[in-house]
């Protein structure tokens, strides 16, 4: 062995566990305001990524143990779960789940070098593949216009099948941004908009404490030093100014960068999506222009795309383009300084 | 108070330095068999002055430093030479080199010794006293030490920074060193900064130590000579990132740093600065830290020479202890075998066991984590050239300035994956030397034919020249033959 003998006792389960603790609190609000269906789908994607990951790696020679054990199958499924309607039928969690693992990630030479995160690809698939299932998220527990057990919700996602008289309509509503959208296009005005039983304080009802919660939990990622403020911040700044300066031209037709940070997948983009190291530049000046890019393109895709959020679509559009920004900011080398 | 710079990049590990600061300095006793090797230094060779069967005293050069870039070694004690021959050295390929054996008489019999005064000297005749005295850079580097006090006609020397850093884990030489003998230090710093016409002389501890800070701030009476504590990271305490902390000043790679106004040396070379010119004794013996799984750790004064498994054993080592390394535990290697000779750079021997250095968790693929560019000092990109050296790519390596890595170990150190990343910048480097070399061996070997074919088509031209010639002379032969 050569120098250095010493190594530090971190490792990359670590990091990744420390990511998903990170998640807790998110799920914790989710089931909070949605009920416990999230949960299922959390455990669903989660056999479903390591059963695939064991085959995926059997496949390709390496070593089952050390790789499982790394948790970065854990993490994309989480991650995909919880972008995706709670109570979602279970094919459509299994669908978007095997295309994170087996094509995003394997078929692209695994972790550490696959270009494109694993979890937003599955979440493209899906919403392009299936958009009425992909936009039936459950309402809020204290607006919905009846309520399931938890039984029912389990016979809805896996057998399709409500109680008798039960329309899904009335379980289910559209995200807060789907929402704003569809009723500008009626030429609603934004007040009135915002004045429905959906909208919170800031964002969505309930959506906004699971916002909260994705902001708690990557302060701690910030605090562990898993994550550089870089991305969260270029992103969230992106986003507050794009949404500033539209909402500031055009009040009557942009809703206030507040409901754009509060709202769709804003916090868990900022902290959890866009600070993936694998599918993200290295330097620190990358990773600014990357939020940063992918900031305002969520913000595009959100408001004038034809899809409920942009942060997925924004993400992978990054991605493409990470190789260059990591070769046009290379920081100078010690001594090189001008 | 003097406003500090900062490097960027840098780690924090475990210490294990309290360890063998418990206890004074012990002088090692003068070992049954002596083995020096004639290359302790960065340069050529010294050449053998004695024989098998010669009798020597201490302080007797046994070889002259040979070129310019080269020092002397001498006999630690007084003795009889009984060999000339290559002996397995401390190094990390495990090659043999040509080395000295004497075997000592115990009766450690001085030769005459010359001190100087040097204040009434010429630097040039200060600098070859130093080399003959075998003085070389003591933190580990071993280059001669009075090429480094010549700063060259037409250059000035601003700041002389005396490295009394010590950041890497577990080595304490330095620190015992000032610790004990400050005035020895800076009465050597004085006689180095006459010779360098310096400015200023800044001397940067760790505020780890601070023991010796204070002393050689005890020792210390007069500006403008200073002591400074500064922050402890490491590398604290390579040449470069102390200087840049001291000064702000960043050298960059394959420059020196005289040319921007600043020599650095290791406080125990100072040391061995005064001890040849103020009392005429060349460099016989060093301070080294023994240390890791041993009972008793801590710092000897031993003979250059002394075989590394008679120190060690001196520590008592642990039952379970096996191999050694030789440095530190960043920057150091691992003696293919203990049975190898003290030698001036030895500062500190770790004794190795598996509780104290387990092996490395199995490495997992890069997740571009960036921490290692975090921890880079030299502000590389590692992870980058982690893979282009793995794919071969070595151009490319080179561009993201694979040659400006210092092989610190930093980015090995936080690598979640356990990659060993200096390993592979390792072999990409060998593997760029090995083609450059084959290029100029391939560039030669086209010179030369080149120039055979040239000689070949010249001798062909004179041939026929010559041929002509003579055809043409015989024939106005014939026809004056004809003629008459
Ligand atoms: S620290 Fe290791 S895993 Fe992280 S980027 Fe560097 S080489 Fe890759
Ligand atoms: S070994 Fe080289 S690349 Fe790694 S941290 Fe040190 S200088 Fe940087």
């Amino acid at each position: 062995m050569s120098s250095p003998h010493l190594t530090q006792t971190n490792s990359v389960s670590e990091i990744m566990l420390k990511v998903l603790l990170a998640l807790v609190p998110a799920i914790a609000a989710n089931v909070w305001f949605f009920g416990p269906a999230v949960l299922v789908t959390l455990s669903l994607a989660s056999v479903t990524a390591l059963v695939l990951e064991t085959v995926m790696l059997k496949l390709r020679g390496r070593p089952v143990v050390p790789f499982l054990m790394d948790g970065s199958a854990l993490l994309t499924a989480w991650l995909l779960a919880l972008s995706i309607p709670p109570m979602g039928p279970w094919w459509l969690i299994v669908t978007g789940t095997a295309f994170a693992i087996v094509i995003a990630k394997h078929l692209y030479g695994g972790l550490g070098s696959n270009p494109f995160n694993p979890a937003m690809v599955g979440y493209a698939v899906l919403i392009i593949s299936f958009p009425v299932q992909m936009t039936q998220w459950l309402a809020p527990a204290s607006i919905a216009l009846s309520h399931i057990d938890f039984a029912a919700q389990l016979d809805y996602m896996f057998f399709h099948v409500l109680p008798q008289g039960m329309q899904l309509d009335a379980l289910t509503s559209a995200t807060p941004l789907d929402t704003l959208k569809t009723q500008l296009h009626l030429d609603k005005p934004i007040s009135a908009i915002l004045s429905l039983p959906i909208y919170g304080e800031v964002g969505g009802k309930g959506g906004e404490w699971v916002a909260g919660a994705y902001l708690a939990g990557g302060l701690y990622l910030l605090q562990q030093r898993i994550i550089s403020w870089h991305v969260p911040a270029a992103f969230i700044a992106a986003i507050c100014l794009t949404a500033g300066a539209f909402h500031l031209f055009d009040p009557a037709h942009h809703a206030s960068p507040w409901l754009h940070l509060a709202a769709g997948a804003t916090m868990i983009g900022a902290f959890f999506i866009l600070t993936d190291p694998v599918t993200g530049p290295t330097t620190p000046k990358g990773k600014l222009i990357f939020a940063f890019g992918a900031g305002f393109l969520t913000y595009l895709i959100r408001v004038y795309g034809s899809y409920p959020d942009g942060a997925a679509f924004a993400v992978l559009l990054m991605n493409i383009c990470v190789p260059l920004i990591d070769a046009y900011t290379q920081p100078p080398v010690f001594g090189k300084k001008k | 108070m003097k406003l500090l710079h900062r490097f960027n990049g840098g780690i924090h590990p475990p210490q294990h330095k309290t360890e063998s600061t418990r206890l004074p300095i012990l002088s090692a006793p003068i070992p049954e068999k002596l083995v020096i090797p004639l290359h302790q230094h960065i340069g050529t060779s010294a050449k053998p002055l004695v024989a098998a069967g010669d009798a020597v005293l201490k302080g007797q050069m046994i070889g002259k430093a040979e070129g310019y870039v080269s020092s002397s070694v001498h006999a630690p004690t007084s003795g009889k030479i009984t060999a000339i021959g290559y002996e397995p050295a401390p190094h990390p390929s495990g090659l043999r080199d040509l080395c000295i054996t004497l075997e000592p008489d115990g009766l450690d019999a001085w030769i005459e010794r010359h001190p100087l005064d040097y204040l009434n000297m010429d630097p040039s005749s200060l600098r070859n006293r130093l080399r003959d005295a075998g003085v070389v850079g003591l933190g580990g580097a071993v280059f001669p030490s009075f090429i480094k006090l010549n700063p060259g006609s037409g250059k000035k020397i601003k700041t002389l920074v005396l490295n009394g850093a010590e950041c890497e884990p577990y080595i304490t030489c330095d620190d015992m060193l000032m610790r004990e003998r400050a005035d020895e230090i800076i009465a050597g710093a004085k006689i180095m900064r006459f010779m360098l016409h310096a400015e200023e002389v800044l001397i940067g501890i760790e505020d780890n130590k601070p023991e010796a800070i204070a002393a050689m701030r005890a020792a210390l009476k007069e500006a403008p000579f200073e002591v400074i504590p500064v922050p402890t990271i490491y590398p604290g305490g390579g040449a470069k990132q102390l200087i840049r902390v001291l000064t702000g000043i960043e050298v960059p790679a394959g420059e020196r740093s005289t040319d921007l106004g600043v020599q650095c040396f290791n406080v125990a070379t100072a040391l061995s600065v005064y001890r040849a010119i103020a009392h005429g004794e060349p460099v016989l013996s060093r301070i080294v830290t023994i240390t890791g799984a041993v009972n008793k750790p801590r710092n000897y004064e031993a003979l250059i020479g002394t075989p590394i498994d008679v120190l060690i054993r001196l520590a008592a080592p642990v039952k379970d202890s096996d191999g050694a390394i030789m440095g530190g535990p960043m920057m150091g290697f691992e003696l293919p075998s203990t049975c190898v000779p003290l030698v001036k750079a030895t500062n500190c021997i770790i004794v190795k066991s598996a509780t104290l250095f387990p092996p490395a968790p199995q490495p997992m693929p890069c997740i571009r984590c960036g921490k290692c560019a975090e921890s880079c000092p030299a502000d590389l990109q590692p992870q980058e050239l982690y893979w282009f050296s793995k794919a071969g790519n070595f151009g490319k390596a080179q561009e993201y300035a694979l040659f400006d890595c210092i092989e610190c170990g930093c980015c090995s150190y936080v690598c979640p994956s356990h990659i060993p990343l200096v390993q592979f910048y390792r072999y990409a480097k060998s593997e760029i030397w090995a083609q450059e070399r084959e290029k100029k061996a391939s560039d030669l070997a086209r010179i030369r034919h080149e120039l055979r074919v040239d000689r070949m088509e010249r001798e062909k031209r004179e041939k026929a020249e010559r041929l002509a010639q003579k055809s043409a002379q015989a024939r106005t032969q014939m026809n004056s033959e004809e003629e008459t």
